[in-house]
């Protein structure tokens, strides 16, 4: 078991550029099932993708790869075409959000958001879309979703992961990377690690993704990575406390922040005196979160809280 | 961004929302010059000299230079006086303030120097308000804010008497409704005309919030004149960066002074920093790792001196422009990388970094920490250079060494 993506996860690719074509080779190496993509002008032929597989990747393959991923005009062709049930979104910032409602609206259960800097006011739109729906968004500004050994959707390096017991949910990238590469050192591996996104407004925030980890059979704990700015962290706290069973570790950036300075990312920012380091920090010690002094000890943080 | 009030107020009017009449003024002259029309166009012989800086508490605040002037002054010599006592009072207080230094509790100790002023009439108050627009992060919608206690800090209000800010959720795809001004108009005991105002301002400005791309409109305070008429005497505004693509005559109202130069520099380059006061510069790929950078060298006793991300796919000429912004500041004692490459590759990043040392020229210690794709190859490349580099296991064991070869 795992949480959000797996083995029978058929990918569809919104945004096919240079971007979007590099990171799909890279998921099609490690092994992912890219069904197909959806571009405007480019319906009816096919893009092919051959190279070296990853066998960090999905487990017992040959050692070169040769796909051709079908182009359709439209998310609904491409989903009626194939059964695509899993979207990345990599189009450019001023029509991401309408790209995330195209694949809710043809009805994709996960959508996966990488585009950065899309405008707050439109996610603010494509989120109110989303209600009632049985889509569910992760992102975006995020590197993506990973099973290891089963699906990567995203932009995050496949070859520090391994599978294990461990899932990771994260506001931010490169942290992600440290501490999976911290758990698959330590021989802990992961189920999933999901990448939530730096934005102020995201689609899956850290209760639902713990909410999924304590559901999830293989997952015997959890890290979760926050940052300054809002308060999902201390809403994760109070959930920790009152819903988990699964021992948790965390660590929050940006202690050093000054006040009223956007650090980098769109929702890292501390705005009359709230979403602070310390308050975070406070409200996860106080549910019982093993919190990391430094990232450098977050594994072993998941070590201790693990007992 | 962040714009000047009389940018906002600017924007407002043209939306049809109330807001004092006013000029602005880069000289004294043109500051001495808009008195009399705004006398004569008000019919009140009072007006108002406000310095716009891109800093909050302007009214309470005072100048280095001539401490007996605050950021915003009422002059009333146009009472007695008429046109021209106001006009010479205003040149007084216009050239003290040009130029000068204004310190408020926002600016720091450091304060911020005034380019420009605001003239305005002279304002007949009879209560003050608070009333703002912003991203409400925990249900991803925009909210109105209202509160009585306009003119003091919202912060302040939140955490003394809380049950006197009230709140209003906006749908998107409604806007603020009818019945949702009403009841901000209610709370705030606005009745008769002031109210039936009130609700159209507030209405008017949530409209403005979606249409304009703003993270935050602020009016502390809006005041209900002698007359009835509700109206913005201050403005605050800021954008979605993101969204300025769409509103380029917003975009061209970005003033460059207010911003530091090395973080201009920084921006114009696609690189994201921002200074801080420490000797440890840094510089990491990803947000989350630079902020945890940061709070490392602090960790382990050091002060960093800067955060700053060189983002996913920095290029050799981008690390070279972070090397320079990071050696330009004269605290700077020693440099620490930091780079977990994903998609970008060590080996790329430690070329960019010998590359960049040895056009920049670097005189302090360097510590760097590869870890990720490429690492050995990243490492070998290094070491293969004359760069005298210390490498470094961890983030935690870099900001160690950084912090003991710089003290």
């Amino acid at each position: 078991m795992s949480v959000l993506v797996d083995k029978s996860t058929r990918l569809l690719v919104q945004g096919m550029g240079k971007t979007g074509q590099f990171h799909t080779d890279k998921a099609i190496a490690y092994g992912t099932n890219v069904v197909a993509a959806v571009h405007p002008t480019k319906a009816g032929t096919t893009t092919s993708f051959e190279g070296e597989t990853d066998h960090s990747g999905v487990a017992g393959r040959d050692d070169t790869y040769s796909v051709d991923v079908p182009v359709y005009a439209t998310v609904a062709d491409a989903v009626a075409e194939t059964g695509a049930n899993a979207s990345v979104v990599y189009v450019p910032p001023p029509f991401a959000a309408d790209a995330i409602m195209e694949a809710t609206a043809a009805g994709v259960e996960l959508v996966v958001a990488i585009t950065e800097g899309i405008p707050v006011a439109d996610m603010i739109v494509a989120k109110r879309y989303l209600q009632g729906t049985g889509t569910r968004l992760v992102g975006p500004n995020c590197p993506g979703v990973i099973t290891p050994g089963e699906c990567k959707i995203g932009i995050m390096p496949g070859y520090i992961h391994e599978r294990g017991r461990i899932g990771v949910v994260s506001r931010s990238g490169t942290l992600t990377y440290e501490a999976v590469h911290q758990l698959t050192l330590l021989g802990l591996g992961q189920t999933t690690a999901i990448g939530i996104g730096g934005d102020p407004v995201n689609g899956t925030s850290f209760v639902d993704c713990l909410s999924l980890f304590e559901a999830d059979p293989e997952t015997e704990g959890v890290i979760m990575i926050g940052e300054i700015g809002g308060t999902a962290e201390e809403e994760a706290a109070e959930f920790v406390k009152a819903e988990m069973s699964k021992p948790v570790a965390g660590f929050i950036a940006g202690t050093t922040a000054p006040p009223g300075k956007r650090m980098g990312h769109a929702g890292a920012i501390v705005s009359g005196g709230k979403g602070t380091a310390a308050a975070k920090i406070e409200a996860m010690a106080d549910a019982g979160i093993v919190v990391a002094e430094t990232p450098s000890d977050m594994g072993e943080a998941m070590v201790r809280a693990l007992g | 961004m962040k714009i000047h009030e009389h940018q906002a107020k600017h924007l407002m009017a043209g939306r049809d929302i109330p807001v004092p009449l006013g000029r602005v003024a880069r000289s004294v002259d043109e500051a001495v010059a808009a008195v009399r029309p705004l006398i004569e166009e008000s019919g009140n012989p009072v007006v108002v000299i406000k310095a716009q800086i891109h800093a909050g508490g302007r009214g309470k605040g005072t100048f280095k230079e001539f401490p007996e002037v605050r950021g915003v002054n009422v002059v009333t010599d146009g009472i007695e006086g008429g046109p021209a006592a106001a006009e010479e009072a205003v040149r007084d207080l216009a050239k003290k303030m040009l130029g000068s230094t204004l310190v408020t509790i926002q600016t720091g100790d450091e304060g911020k120097v005034v380019n420009r002023l605001y003239v305005e009439q002279g304002i007949d108050i009879a209560r003050e308000l608070y009333l703002a627009v912003l991203l409400d992060r925990s249900t991803s919608r925009n909210i109105v804010m209202a509160s009585t206690e306009g003119g003091m800090e919202i912060e302040k209000v939140a955490e003394e008497t809380p049950e006197k800010i009230l709140r209003e959720e906006i749908d998107p795809a409604i806007g603020l409704a009818g019945f949702q001004a009403n009841a901000l108009a209610h709370g705030l005991s606005l009745d008769g005309e002031p109210g039936k105002n009130f609700a159209v301002f507030v209405k008017a400005l949530a409209q403005a919030a979606s249409d304009l791309d703003t993270d935050l409109i602020e009016i502390n305070p809006l005041v209900v004149t002698g007359e009835g008429q509700v109206m913005a005497l201050d403005g605050k505004m800021a954008f979605d960066d993101n969204a300025l693509y769409r509103h380029p005559d917003i975009a061209d109202m970005r003033d460059d002074t207010e911003e530091d130069p090395a973080e201009l520099a920084a921006k114009n380059a696609g690189l994201n920093y921002i200074k801080l006061d420490g000797t440890i510069g840094c510089l990491v790929n990803g947000a989350g790792l630079a902020m945890a950078t940061m709070d490392t060298i602090k960790h382990v006793g050091g002060e960093p001196a800067n955060f700053l991300d060189v983002g996913g796919g920095a290029t050799a000429d981008q690390v070279t422009t972070a090397f320079q912004i990071i050696t330009k500041d004269p605290n700077v004692r020693g440099i620490f990388v930091n780079i977990f490459g994903g998609i970008m590759r060590c080996d790329v990043i430690a070329t960019g970094i010998v590359e960049a040392v040895e056009r920049v020229g670097l005189e302090v210690p360097l510590v760097v920490r590869l870890e990720g794709t490429n690492v050995e190859l990243g490492k070998q490349i290094i070491e293969e250079s004359d760069l005298e580099v210390v490498n470094a296991g961890s983030l935690r064991d870099g900001a160690e060494k950084i912090l003991e070869l710089t003290t």
